[in-house]
């Protein structure tokens, strides 16, 4: 089994590091002919439209649905979530659009508003450390999607399928539980193909 | 919120600058150029009022840019926007935090407002980034509560050597630290006046605690990508962006060649699809002393 994280800015190494610790083969994504040997991708936290403006440059949103068209596991973490949404708030169009959500971007307001929390998280933990920053929302959720987690009644975690999300950063803590579950995705999905 | 959540902490702080690693922050003056910065890829932007080329040529005293010119960035881009402090004005800074910016740049690009102390940066929830020519400089910086820190190079040149230096002198002087035995730590840190449980961290993890850019006089794809093989997390763009002829194609191509620093055939096609010359460059043995703007700060 071997899980790429697309490598085109942000977080890449701690996604890096957290699968290694999990003992799972983790390689830095760039370029679409690496996408063939994955079973599973993580889009980490970095800027949205700084990663959606490559994304698009190096032809990479086609190989990406095709992938996921595939059955293969998805995972974003903070921009990354922004980049699997159906919808974004303020904005002219999304991304990939393979989970059925509409997001708002920076939704707890600037960096000065950014914070750190305990969470519950459904299936996962009832104590993760989790870490927002500049974090994103999920305003609606369609009905195949399933929420995992939120902060004041609003959703920070969810899964549609195939596909999961947070608008936190289980990267940038040393607790692996929440890759631990997308790792599981991923090797239930192979073991289905 | 509920009393569960903390702002301000080091996680968040220095979490922020992991976010933009891989990228390129650029500066700008005006809405305008914030809209082209971030419709050319910038994971942020740093408002001010002049860009460092501009600021040597007007000499006089450099402060803390217009607020009107800050909020009016503010406004026109969802990326982070950074500001910069003169070193030592810690009002200027609350100025900044009380804006909502979400970086503060302790810059040696303004005055000095202070010739002894820097800013006591960890009493503030807005993060940090500073400027450093060697280890002692970075970690007193980190020290004194950076979140993030760059090169200091010297801005405004379009001449990366200095860069260069810093960066070899940092990767160095951390590789150096970490291979030493443990009994030399203490008498290593008095000598380039660096807290010693921060050596002793680099000692133990062979890495700096906070993400480092590379900063002041990057003017080409090839000087972002230069900057990136010699480790950098990314690249801050002054002057280099919009005193080129051509600043949407130069930040383009700068974006892709900080993405794909190791992809030279890549670097051989966005530096000939430039449409223009870069900026005009400075000998930095040509500088009056004090203009040296990486002299300052202690």
């Amino acid at each position: 089994m071997k899980i790429g994280v697309l490598a085109l800015q942000g977080a890449v190494r701690e996604h890096l590091h957290l699968l290694e610790k999990l003992g799972v083969e983790a390689v830095a994504v760039k370029k679409q002919e690496q996408l063939q040997d994955l079973d599973g991708l993580i889009f980490p936290g970095g800027e949205s439209t700084t990663m959606g403006k490559l994304i698009r440059k190096y032809d990479l949103l086609e190989p990406i649905r095709d992938f996921y068209r595939e059955g293969k596991p998805l995972l974003g973490t903070c921009a990354g979530l922004i980049l699997l949404a159906g919808q974004i708030e303020d904005a002219d169009e999304p991304h990939l659009a393979v989970m059925d959500m509409t997001v708002k971007r920076n939704a707890f307001g600037r960096q000065v508003d950014s914070f750190e929390a305990k969470l519950a998280i459904k299936e996962v933990a009832d104590d993760f450390h989790a870490v927002f920053i500049r974090a994103p929302l999920i305003t609606h959720v369609g009905k195949e999607v399933e929420v995992l987690a939120e902060v004041n009644g609003e959703v920070v975690a969810a899964r549609q399928g195939n596909v999961l999300c947070a608008s936190f950063h289980p990267e940038l803590t040393d607790d692996a539980r929440f890759h631990q579950f997308f790792v599981n995705m991923v090797r239930e999905a192979v073991a289905l193909r | 919120m509920s009393q569960n959540h903390q702002v301000g902490t080091d996680l968040v702080k220095r979490g922020m600058a992991e976010m933009q690693k891989g990228g390129v922050i650029m500066d700008v003056v005006n809405a305008e150029q914030a809209k082209i910065a971030e419709a050319a890829g910038a994971v942020a932007v740093m408002a001010l009022e002049r860009v460092p080329s501009d600021i040597r040529k007007a000499g006089g005293v450099a402060r803390m840019a217009d607020l009107r010119i800050v909020e009016e960035v503010m406004a026109a881009v969802s990326i982070p926007v950074m500001a910069k402090a003169r070193i030592g004005h810690f009002v200027e800074a609350r100025a900044l935090e009380a804006m909502g910016v979400d970086y503060i740049d302790e810059s040696e690009v303004l005055t000095p407002a202070d010739e002894v102390y820097h800013i006591d940066k960890a009493q503030f929830t807005v993060p940090f980034v500073c400027g450093a020519r060697n280890l002692g400089e970075a970690l007193r910086r980190v020290g004194e509560g950076a979140s993030m820190l760059r090169t200091k190079g010297e801005p405004g040149t379009g001449n990366i050597v200095e860069a260069v230096r810093h960066m070899r002198m940092m990767q160095s002087q951390i590789r150096k630290v970490q291979g030493m035995s443990r009994d030399e730590l203490m008498t290593e840190a008095k000598d380039l006046g660096a807290p010693y449980e921060l050596l002793l961290q680099i000692h133990e993890t062979g890495k700096l605690p906070v993400v480092n850019f590379a900063a002041g006089g990057v003017a080409t794809p090839a000087d972002a990508a230069l900057m990136m093989h010699l480790g950098s997390d990314g690249v801050f763009v002054g002057s280099g962006i919009f005193k080129s002829e051509n600043p949407e194609k130069f930040a383009r191509a700068i974006v892709e060649a900080t993405t794909h620093y190791n992809d030279y055939d890549l670097i051989v096609r966005v530096s000939k699809e430039l449409g223009g010359s870069p900026m005009t460059g400075l000998e930095i043995s040509k500088l009056r002393p004090e203009d040296r703007m990486q002299e300052r700060g202690w």
